[in-house]
């Protein structure tokens, strides 16, 4: 099968820092990938090169089998590459609506549009809607409503219907429970497994353990700039994982 | 491989450690809340009614105290007369505000943008029409470059507009030489720089042109800011700017827009103030910049950002207006008017804090 979403031998280092060393990748289609690793291990480094946010010295990433080269996260969403940030980069005093608009509002038709730059409001707020039902998240009752006024676990959900709404190919997510509570975390895991069954392939980034555990389907061990194993979660532990991720144990090879 | 099951089944799963029936994924909390946190609930949603509340409270108390003098059509027309150009300085205000900013230069690019338009309509005698494209270039130009200074430079909206304040009031003097001109020389050379002066009386209510165009401005304000994608940017820079970015707005091009939109506002203020004031004077609405802060401020806009409304600037610019009134008709000294209003700023900010604090 041909991955999504490919990173070949990507490097990026600060100075004499080495954060990214010859880092592979692969997502294929319809699946939750892991990625952990140790603090310092070079993994937010890949993720920030996949998302735009950072450009590596050298290697290439694939998307679709196509090379595509990016300067800020927006090319990189415009391809459909979305990133939920783990502040979330939503705007508090902004509604739900247009919070999901944010920087792609839809114009009014006719002069209304053109000339004076009217929003067509109600297209954005039925859009919007159908998003959030989409995900079994329409408990939030009134799209109008500021984004401040909703808990932590809610604002997730808004992030990530933003980051399903437009023509979406991969969905990265940094640290998407980690500042939730255990009820608000386990909605947002079902709210992974709900973008899967759409079709939407994750990569998701986390130190919670047995919340990378549950969700993946692979998992990708980062170590000391690369890539060191994938492996599945079904056939090792979290103990095996972490033994793997500190050097304290010998990953399994790998062809 | 049997170790490696025996691990397995000790992995918790998220079922066991909360249990099925606590699983109310969907469930939105609704608790009961006293009459205050319904108050603030409220005002957290409209806070353009907490100026609007002030405004109806006062105008009442000060028709309850001053009588027929304070409560008559000739004087509350009055007070929009006279608040006509602070207002229009508050409204380019709140833009700059409502992005976290702040612009204490405003109303000396007001004065410099009058001083294009007198000195070369009536001093150089070039045509009214020419010389308000220059004052309205001349606007615009001093807004951009405080655009420009906050950010490519980077330097904090405070800190640019405390400085240019000072380079365009040097400007100031420099092209009136210190002179002003006199109001019968603008009659007679360029009456139309008188234009936003006429009057027109309805039913003993006078109004001039300048409180129409004022009313004018934030009416399409609102509109920008509401009902365009450009007005919910402005919003979204001043309520989180990295979070903005992130979302894909040009932050810095929204934020150049806004100093340059608020100096084409002082523009429009100072053919507005030529009208209303007469002459041309380079030492005029020296206070002007603070004047403007303090509408924006009662107005229920909050400095740190992103909240607030046009609206209520005009409102707290009237606010404003109602209490200088209220309290010269009713006697008393221009030291307690100041006192007042030093109490309303502070109540409002105090109030904006506590609308801010809101929990979920």
């Amino acid at each position: 099968m041909e991955p999504i979403l490919q990173s070949i031998s990507l490097s990026k280092r600060y100075g004499r820092v080495v954060a990214l060393d010859n880092a592979n990748l692969e997502l294929y289609p319809n699946e939750v990938l892991g990625v952990i690793g140790d603090n310092g291990a070079g993994k937010s480094t890949l993720i920030k090169a996949l998302c735009g946010a950072v450009q590596p010295d050298e290697g290439k990433i694939l998307l679709d089998g196509n090379e595509v080269n990016f300067n800020s996260p927006m090319e990189a969403r415009k391809v459909g590459i979305e990133t939920v940030y783990q502040n979330l980069a939503l705007s508090p005093a902004l509604s739900i609506s247009d919070n999901m608009f944010l920087g792609r509002e839809i114009r009014q038709p006719g002069i209304m549009g053109d000339l004076f730059r009217f929003m067509d409001r109600f297209k954005m707020q039925k859009l919007a809607r159908e998003k959030l039902s989409e995900l079994g998240l329409l408990t939030i009752q009134n799209i109008n409503q500021p984004v401040e006024t909703l808990s932590g676990g809610q604002r997730q959900g808004v992030a990530v219907a933003r980051a399903t709404t437009f023509g979406t190919k991969v969905i990265i997510m940094d640290e998407p429970t980690a500042a939730l509570g255990v009820k608000e975390s386990r909605r947002v895991l079902d709210l992974i497994g709900e973008v899967r069954a759409k079709g939407i392939p994750i990569i998701l980034i986390s130190h919670n353990m047995p919340h990378v555990f549950e969700v993946s389907d692979r998992i990708h061990i980062h170590r000391l700039g690369k890539r060191l194993c994938v492996i599945n979660p079904k056939e090792y532990s979290m103990s095996d994982a972490v033994a793997f991720m500190t050097g304290a144990k010998e990953p399994p090879k790998q062809n | 491989m049997s170790d490696i099951s025996k691990d397995l089944k000790k992995q918790p799963t998220f079922s066991e450690d909360i249990g099925e029936k606590n699983q109310e994924h969907h469930s939105f909390e609704v608790k009961d809340k006293s009459i205050l946190e319904k108050i603030q609930h409220f005002l957290h949603g409209n806070p353009t009614m907490v100026p609007v509340f002030i405004l109806v409270i006062s105008v009442m108390a000060f028709g309850l105290v001053a009588g027929d003098k304070f409560f008559s059509a000739f004087n509350l027309s009055l007070i929009i007369q006279q608040v006509t150009i602070v207002g229009i300085l508050a409204a380019g205000q709140t833009l700059i505000i409502l992005t976290a900013g702040i612009d204490l230069s405003i109303a000396a690019i007001m004065v410099l943008s009058s001083v294009f338009m007198g000195t070369i309509a009536v001093n150089l005698g070039f045509p009214t029409p020419l010389a308000l494209i220059v004052g309205f270039i001349g606007g615009a130009s001093c807004g951009a470059l405080n655009g420009l200074l906050v950010t490519k430079v980077k330097l904090p909206p405070f800190i640019v507009t405390l400085g240019t304040w000072s380079i365009f009031f040097a400007l100031v003097i420099y092209f009136s030489g210190s002179q002003s001109i006199r109001a019968r020389d603008i009659e007679s050379n360029a009456p139309l720089l008188h234009f936003f002066g006429e009057r027109i009386n309805i039913y003993g209510a006078v109004f001039t042109y300048g409180a129409f165009l004022m009313i004018l401005i934030f009416v399409v304000l609102w509109f920008a800011l509401n009902r365009t994608a450009w007005g919910r940017h402005v919003y979204a820079v001043g309520d989180d700017k990295e979070a903005a970015e992130l979302s894909g707005i040009r932050t810095d091009r929204t934020l150049i827009s806004v100093y340059t939109l608020a100096g084409v506002i002082c523009a429009i203020g100072a053919w507005v103030s030529i009208g209303r004031v007469g002459s041309v004077s380079p030492t005029s609405f020296y206070e002007g910049n603070l004047d403007s802060i303090t509408a924006v401020v009662i107005g229920g806009t909050s400095l740190f950002g992103g909240r607030g409304s046009v609206v209520g600037s005009l409102f707290g610019a009237l606010i404003v207006g109602v209490f200088s009134s209220g309290l010269s008709i009713a006697g008393l000294d221009v030291l307690w008017q100041r006192f007042a209003l030093g109490c309303l700023i502070i109540v409002a900010v105090a109030i904006d804090q506590w609308i801010r604090n809101i929990s979920a």
